[in-house]
């Protein structure tokens, strides 16, 4: 396989196997780059990419940015707290505004799920989904499945559970079609609230008890509590959340196993995972952000094939 | 479809040993010169050259391999998007005598990008190239090869067709095709 089906990047689902393994292969190579004294390449340098950000982001923006000026990538960065949005300029109307002046590549964040779907059909630009509401985040899961393969040398018959936020988290669904993909076997593990009766036609297995997830898994993928997102309250309070669900040394000691730990970030520390936990040596955090940089350079690289 | 054989593997073992021997003379026991070798192709030929080099020179001589596929400036127009394999250069490049490597010299496009890779590296003090085949009359850009195996005028639509073992085949050889 040489290159990607389609020239956006929505989401995993519509993703084979063949196209994640040839972006993990673009993201070796690039990630040699990134070693280099000159960490750039000139792949891009024909290329604007817009970055649409409609709600807010620290490390997909910057792994974004950073992706595109090592590939010299022209930039435009757009954020809709400082725009016309607040003047009452439609989401398409903005978009169009945008590609108008020459733009080849759009990354859109968005809080409501399906705006890169509906932004695709309407432009004529590659539109690559950096995160829509509760729906996917694809490049969040390819570097997640990307630093597990690094480190454990392969991801099929791995078990991984996705603790937490399951309801609110873009990051769990593109991670269970991502790891079910790759032929990991997945669970995810979270208070009855926060855990979709839906989630089980996913394929993945529910486990409510934390103990029991991490006595059985290999690598432990801790979620945010998205504060931002619940409306209502989904459990008494934060303090029984950490009773209950919090990844600490104690925990992980209690049921004497040592997981790979991961968190997409931003943690909430102490809440959901405690810092000795987050900080240790089993925990592969910030490899998922340096690898973020990587694979961002591959898709974007491999969608820019796309423009003849 | 007609094809004319320019190397089998008497003919190419010939052909190596001499420009092996030339890069003796320049290089002396090689101890401040490199090579790097191109992807996909001219890796095999690094490594030929390496392995008889050694066999005149104890002191092992380090070998990279380069793929100039992010610093083409043609990647997007071909018809088969190009896919990048892999580079290793495990030795600084500042201040050494370093000579690329590769299979067919054609528009030097490939040679153009690959300095351009090396430089990335660092500065070396001097870049050579050394090319088995020489298609005179192709290029587009002012790039000469310092050593080469054979010079073949050829014309913009004939074909270089390599078989190396290397690439699984039986025996080498290196044909030119009409098409």
């Amino acid at each position: 396989m040489r290159n990607l089906n389609s020239k956006h990047l929505l989401g995993i689902k519509n993703l084979n196997l063949e196209e994640i393994d040839l972006i993990f292969k673009t993201a070796d190579r690039f990630k040699e780059v990134l070693n280099r004294p000159i960490k750039k390449v000139p792949s891009l340098r024909h290329i604007t990419v817009a970055n649409i950000f409609f709600e807010n982001s620290t490390r997909t923006k910057l792994s974004f940015e950073l992706a595109e000026k090592r590939l010299s990538a022209e930039i435009l960065n757009f954020s809709s707290s400082i725009s016309s949005v607040k003047k009452g300029e439609s989401l398409l109307d903005t978009v169009k505004n945008i590609l108008v002046m020459k733009v080849d590549m759009l990354v859109i964040r968005h809080s409501s799920p399906g705006v890169p779907h509906f932004i695709s059909k309407n432009v004529n630009a590659s539109v690559i989904n950096a995160g829509d509401g509760t729906h996917e985040h694809p490049s969040q899961a390819l570097l997640d499945a990307y630093s597990i393969k690094e480190k454990l040398g392969r991801i099929k018959d791995k078990k991984i559970v996705i603790i937490g936020d399951i309801i609110h988290s873009r990051v769990a669904i593109s991670n269970i079609y991502a790891l079910q993909k790759l032929g990991a076997k997945v669970m995810v593990c979270g208070p009855t609230t926060l855990v979709p009766k839906y989630i089980a036609n996913l394929g993945v297995i529910i486990e409510r008890d934390i103990k029991k997830a991490l006595e059985w898994c290999d690598v432990a993928n801790v979620l945010r509590i998205q504060l931002e997102r619940q409306e209502v309250k989904y459990f008494p309070s934060l303090r029984e959340y950490i009773l209950y669900f919090r990844i600490d040394r104690n925990l992980l000691k209690s049921v004497k196993k040592e997981p790979i730990i991961m968190h997409p970030g931003p943690i909430n520390r102490g809440v959901e995972i405690s810092s000795d936990v987050a900080d240790s040596t089993n925990s592969i955090i910030l490899n998922q952000v340096e690898n973020g940089v990587a694979i961002r350079m591959a898709i974007l690289y491999l969608l820019s094939l796309k423009k003849k | 479809m007609q094809k004319r054989l320019l190397f089998d593997s008497k003919n190419l073992d010939v052909t190596v040993k001499r420009l092996c021997n030339q890069l003796l003379e320049n290089h002396k026991n090689f101890n401040n010169s490199v090579i790097i070798g191109l992807q996909p192709r001219g890796i095999f030929f690094a490594d030929r050259i390496i392995s008889e080099i050694q066999n005149y020179i104890s002191k092992k001589i380090e070998v990279g391999y380069l793929d100039t596929t992010f610093y083409r400036d043609d990647f997007r127009s071909h018809e088969k998007n190009l896919k990048a394999k892999e580079t290793i250069i495990p030795f600084i490049v500042d201040d050494k005598n370093v000579i690329i490597i590769d299979d067919v010299l054609f528009t030097g496009r490939t040679v153009r990008s690959a300095m351009e890779g090396i430089i990335n590296f660092g500065r070396p003090k001097k870049i050579e190239l050394l090319v088995l085949i020489d298609r005179k009359y192709n290029r587009e850009i002012p790039i000469e090869a310092t050593y080469v195996g054979k010079k073949v005028n050829t014309t913009e639509s004939q074909k270089i067709e390599v078989k190396l073992k290397e690439q699984g085949n039986k025996k080498d050889k290196i044909w030119l095709i009409n098409n």
